[in-house]
This record gives C-alpha cells, sequence and structure tokens, in this order.
C-alpha cells in the first residue's frame, strides 16, 4: 500500500529529521568517524603500531597526512585505528543499554513491587561519578576491551533503566493499556505491543547521547591508562603518549583530540536533532 | 435468563486516613440481551462498580471487602487472574469515556483489531484481515478496507469510538460495559454512537451496561435504570416508571436538572450541595443533607432498599411524603 509508506510515522518522522539542519550536520560528522572505522583496513594500510624510528616527530605532510608521533608510528593510522576502537565500544554500550536498561526499566516501571528494590540498586549505581565507578569496575576485572565495554555497560544502564521506567509509568495508565487489558491481554502483550513501542521516543534519543558519553568515558579511561592496553591504538592513550610532548609537537594530541571532540559533538547535535523531532518537550541531561 | 448478577457487592480503597468504601452493598441483576443504565453523579460509584467487575481496579489500594459477582455461572470476585483475562474480552468487554486515547498511536487500527482478535482465536492472517474489515463495516465505518491502514490520529473522536466498540465486539462478548461511551463526543456523533449500540445488541444478542451520568442516554438506551448515589444504589426501575414516577428524591432531584421543551422555567433546578466524600459519608441516608424532604429519622438509620411497584426499588423512608 503506497499510501501508507506517505502516512507512516516512521517515514514522516525521517523526513522532519532530514529537514532539521543541526541533525544532518550531527549525523554527516558520525558518518564521517563511522565510514572511517568501518573502512580502516583499506584507508589507513599502514600498520598503526609500525615503528619509523628516522620518521619521529614528523609534523602533518603529504607523506604523513597526520603526522608521526615519538616512535615514528603514522597518526594517520593510530587515529583511524583508534576510531575504530571508539565506535565499537561506543556502539557495543548502546546494545548493552537498549537491551538491560530497556528490561530493568520496563519491569520496574510496569510491576509496582519491583520498582522499588530495582530501583534503589540503581539508584545506589547512579550515585558514583561515573569515571570512578568505571575505574573501580576495571580494576576489578582488568583493563581489556570487553571489560572496558562491560564496566561502561555497568556504568550507565542505570540511566537508561530511570529513562525507561520513567515512561513505561506514564504509559501503564493510558487509556489503551486499560483497554487492552480489558480486551484480556497479558502482561508480556502489553508491555511489548502498547507500551514499548510508545517509550521508544526518549529511549533513542537517550541512547544516542550515550553513545558520545561512552566514547567520551573511554577515552578518558585510556588516558588514565585503565582501558585497552597499548599499543593498541585509542584516543585515549595516544592523547596521553603525546602529553609529553605536547610544546614541541603539539599534533600528536590535538589530532585525537580533534577527532573526539568532533565525534562527540557530532553525536550530541544528532540527539539533539532527535530529541527536536521525536519529542519537543522532552529535556535530557546527557 | 440472567447473565450477571451482582449482589452486596462492597470495595473500598485504602486512604491516608484508613479504608474508604467506594461503592457498598450493590447489587442488581443483567439479563441476557438487556441494556441496563447505571446513572449517578461523577463519584457515585459507577465507574468503581464497572471496573469492579472487570477486575481492572489496582489491588491495593482497591480491594473487593464483600459480595459476589456471578457471570455466566461463575463468580468472578474469585477467579485468578489469568482465568480472569481469559473472561475479559470474549466474556466482558468493555469501552470507555476518551475515544482519542484509547488507541495505541503507533500502531493502525486495523492492526489493533487483528491483534485483539488473534489474542483470543488462531486465525490465518487473510481471514483475521477479512473479520476485523466485517467489524469495521458492522460498527459503520465507510470503505473499511481502506481505513484498515489509517492511524488513530487521522480519525475523529467519533470514528476512534467506532473503533473501539469494533475492537470490544471483535471477541464476540456476551456483555458489554459502556463507561461513559459518548460524553467526550459531540451531539449529534453521541445519538449515532448510542443508535449503533442499540443495534450491535440487536444483532448479537448481547447484554450492555451502560454507565453515564446523562439522563438523556439512559432514556434513549436503558431497558432498566439504577440510580447511585455516594456508593449506594437509591432506586432501581424500568426506565419508563423511573422517568414517569421517580421515587427517591435524588433521582426527582437528577430529572429536574434536565431542560424540557413542554415547560418553560426560568432556571434550572440544580440540587443544593455536593456529594459527600467516601469518609464523610452521614450515618444515615446518604443524600440527607441535600434532600428537600429529609426528615430526622433521615439521618438516623440507612433507609431500607425497598420494592414499591413491580420491578422498581427505591432507598427512602419519605416515598409518598
Amino acid at each position: 500500500m503506497a499510501d501508507q509508506a506517505a502516512t507512516s510515522p516512521t517515514w514522516t518522522t525521517i523526513k522532519r529529521l532530514l529537514h532539521h539542519r543541526l541533525f544532518v550536520v550531527g549525523l554527516a560528522l558520525f558518518a564521517i568517524v563511522a565510514l572511517a572505522a568501518i573502512l580502516a583496513p583499506w584507508i589507513a594500510p599502514l600498520d598503526p603500531n609500525k615503528l619509523a624510528m628516522r620518521a619521529r616527530f614528523q609534523p602533518p605532510s603529504a607523506n604523513w597526512l597526520f603526522g608521526t608521533d615519538n616512535f615514528g608510528r603514522s597518526l594517520w593510522s593510530r587515529v583511524i585505528w583508534g576510531a575504530r576502537l571508539s565506535m565499537m565500544i561506543g556502539a557495543s554500550v548502546v546494545v548493552i543499554n537498549a537491551v538491560f536498561g530497556t528490561l530493568i526499566g520496563a519491569l520496574a516501571g510496569y510491576f509496582r513491587w519491583l520498582d522499588n528494590g530495582v530501583m534503589r540498586v540503581n539508584d545506589a549505581l547512579m550515585a558514583f561519578p561515573a569515571v570512578l565507578l568505571a575505574i573501580a569496575v576495571t580494576a576489578v576485572l582488568g583493563p581489556s576491551l570487553g571489560d572496558v565495554i562491560i564496566a561502561l555497560g555497568i556504568v550507565y544502564t542505570p540511566r537508561t533503566a530511570r529513562i525507561v521506567r520513567a515512561s513505561v509509568i506514564v504509559l501503564r495508565e493510558m487509556e489503551y493499556v486499560q483497554a487492552a487489558i480489558a480486551s484480556g491481554a497479558g502482561h508480556f502483550r502489553i508491555l511489548r505491543r502498547h507500551i514499548l513501542p510508545n517509550a521508544m521516543a526518549p529511549l533513542i534519543v537517550q541512547l544516542s547521547f550515550l553513545f558520545a558519553v561512552a566514547v567520551l568515558t573511554e577515552a578518558t579511561l585510556s588516558f588514565l591508562g585503565v582501558g585497552a592496553v597499548p599499543p593498541t591504538p585509542t584516543w585515549g592513550n595516544i592523547m596521553a603518549e603525546g602529553r609529553q610532548y605536547i610544546s614541541d609537537a603539539p599534533w600528536i594530541v590535538a589530532i585525537p583530540g580533534a577527532a573526539l571532540m568532533l565525534t562527540v559533538l557530532g553525536l550530541n547535535l544528532l540527539g539533539d536533532g532527535l530529541r527536536d523531532v521525536l519529542d519537543p518537550r522532552l529535556r535530557i541531561q546527557p | 435468563m440472567t447473565l450477571l448478577s451482582v449482589a452486596n457487592l462492597t470495595t473500598t480503597f485504602r486512604t491516608g486516613s484508613g479504608e474508604a468504601a467506594a461503592i457498598e452493598n450493590v447489587s442488581f441483576d443483567l439479563n441476557e440481551g438487556e441494556i441496563l443504565g447505571i446513572v449517578g453523579e461523577s463519584g457515585s460509584g459507577k465507574s468503581v462498580t464497572a471496573l469492579t467487575i472487570m477486575g481492572l481496579l489496582p489491588m491495593p489500594p482497591a480491594r473487593v471487602v464483600s459480595g459476589t459477582i456471578m457471570f455466566d455461572g461463575r463468580d468472578l470476585t474469585r477467579l485468578s487472574d489469568s482465568a480472569m483475562r481469559r473472561i475479559r474480552g470474549p466474556g466482558i468487554a468493555m469501552v470507555f469515556q476518551e475515544p482519542m486515547t484509547s488507541l495505541n498511536p503507533v500502531f493502525t487500527i486495523g492492526e489493533q483489531i487483528m491483534e485483539t482478535i488473534a489474542a483470543h482465536e488462531r486465525l490465518p492472517r487473510a481471514a483475521q484481515f477479512a473479520h476485523a474489515v466485517e467489524l469495521l463495516d458492522k460498527v459503520g465505518i465507510a470503505s473499511a478496507a481502506a481505513r484498515m491502514s489509517d492511524y488513530p490520529h487521522q480519525l475523529s473522536g467519533g470514528q476512534r469510538q467506532r473503533v473501539m466498540l469494533a475492537i470490544a465486539l471483535s471477541c464476540r462478548p456476551k456483555l458489554l460495559i459502556a463507561d461513559e461511551p459518548t460524553t467526550a463526543l459531540d451531539v449529534t456523533i453521541q445519538a449515532q454512537i448510542l443508535d449503533l449500540i442499540m443495534d450491535l445488541r440487536d444483532e448479537t444478542g448481547m447484554a450492555i451496561l451502560i454507565i453515564t451520568h446523562n439522563m438523556g442516554v439512559i432514556a434513549e438506551t436503558a431497558d432498566r435504570v439504577l440510580v447511585m448515589y455516594a456508593g449506594r444504589v437509591v432506586e432501581q426501575a424500568p426506565v419508563a416508571a423511573l422517568f414517569d414516577q421517580p421515587l427517591h428524591p435524588y433521582t426527582r432531584g437528577l430529572l429536574s436538572c434536565v431542560p424540557t421543551l413542554e415547560q418553560s422555567m426560568p432556571r434550572l433546578r440544580a440540587i443544593p450541595g455536593t456529594l459527600p466524600e467516601p469518609g464523610r459519608r452521614p450515618p444515615g441516608c446518604r443524600f440527607a443533607p441535600r434532600c428537600p424532604l429529609a426528615i430526622p429519622a433521615c439521618a438516623a438509620a440507612l433507609p431500607p432498599f425497598e420494592t414499591h411497584a413491580p420491578g422498581h426499588a427505591a432507598a427512602c423512608i419519605r416515598i409518598g411524603a
């Protein structure tokens, strides 16, 4: 039915998003980073860990696009492979959050007897500063890629759960939920068909901000030396290593820093656009 | 034959200041194919009665303290959650007051009707679709097949209430509870929906419990009427008897609030005062503080619910005074 495609909510939302200028800017920035991450083996064929001691501290030039670091490693390769890692971590944390945050939030919001217990544990986790909690978790699990993802998942899932719970509590009282119960629908069907689809808008907005926060926190962790272990290139540890040469070779810090900033900016613009279009009344503090 | 028999039903709510009874000792019977109207002001307990029958009240804070709800040979107050869920839909269906919010905004109306069909009957998708179109047709939606892919926001209030009726009818219920089904609609649409409800009764033979504060709706649709005040049934009568010879002073007050064309009066006679809150109800007749005929004895004890004519009963000691 062609008519349906023209009027379906998904399609109108996409059209409105594409008319939102800042959303398109954010999407473009994010797409550049995401593409660089996906295409890393082709656009940065040089091994990011290949040493070239004669080419140490080369400034950006035609030969070395982003210059080289103190070991003569290509920053172009290192930043792009770093993007791959950041994107992977960001995406994994978002997926973990979407699954567990929705599950916990929906159950706590829908079944009132669960609410108090679950949300107090949630609040306890939220009371810790994010980076501190993440460092504590990686200290227990050990600093590897998978453990960073798990740590960030544990740190940020409570926030997502809280947002989902808030939506579910409102939606649970909607008349169409009452009407569904009145026509004999069970809990599972009501949650899946009537509550969760309507709770998606704030969740999607939250997840786009969360992507940015996860990328930023991962960079912080690896800057502090508790993220992925060197020589694996991450934006955080490239900056950490380049820090001591900042006056002689500022590009070592500046380029991954700019990449991080543009990624976070892009994701925030994306999230703002989604928020404006999906729910103008919603205001989330990322 | 009696389909629904409610006896001595009392539902309370836990409040900050103890248990408050929303309805007390409500009793009535509903026969197959009959339309029973429950009328009363906001807070009189008519919606709580309906929600108690459907088992839709949140418990706690609500609690059924006493009474039985016999439906089709089973006491609904004793059923488990899952048994109650199987009654909702094929046994008792319900339409709500607010058609604007009674449909899920993210699915088409076709999907929503087919979902209810699928929940109670195993049918191939094509048969579900055909059944849904047939239902939309039955409730008077023009070019039903084309409207199946419409979203709720594309429909008017009257159309949405028709869709709600189609969903309620999809499981062929034996009893339909309509809680203020026309309150949120334009007057012209109200009449259409009421006509539709009566047509559907004639066609399907289902019993209907219609809840309203509008005497006009009662006059137009109901066979029998229950008048509720402050959580109690104060009068029960066949519809003609109620309008010709209202017994309870409250019923008379309600009827004199309705403007008529036959006699001109300078102002409508409103009932003075307001409905007492559940916790602050007077010990005797609940209506006594507002009643023009009240005597000291009224406030002393609850008046008995007595039959004064065949099928016509009222709870008042001043009848005939």
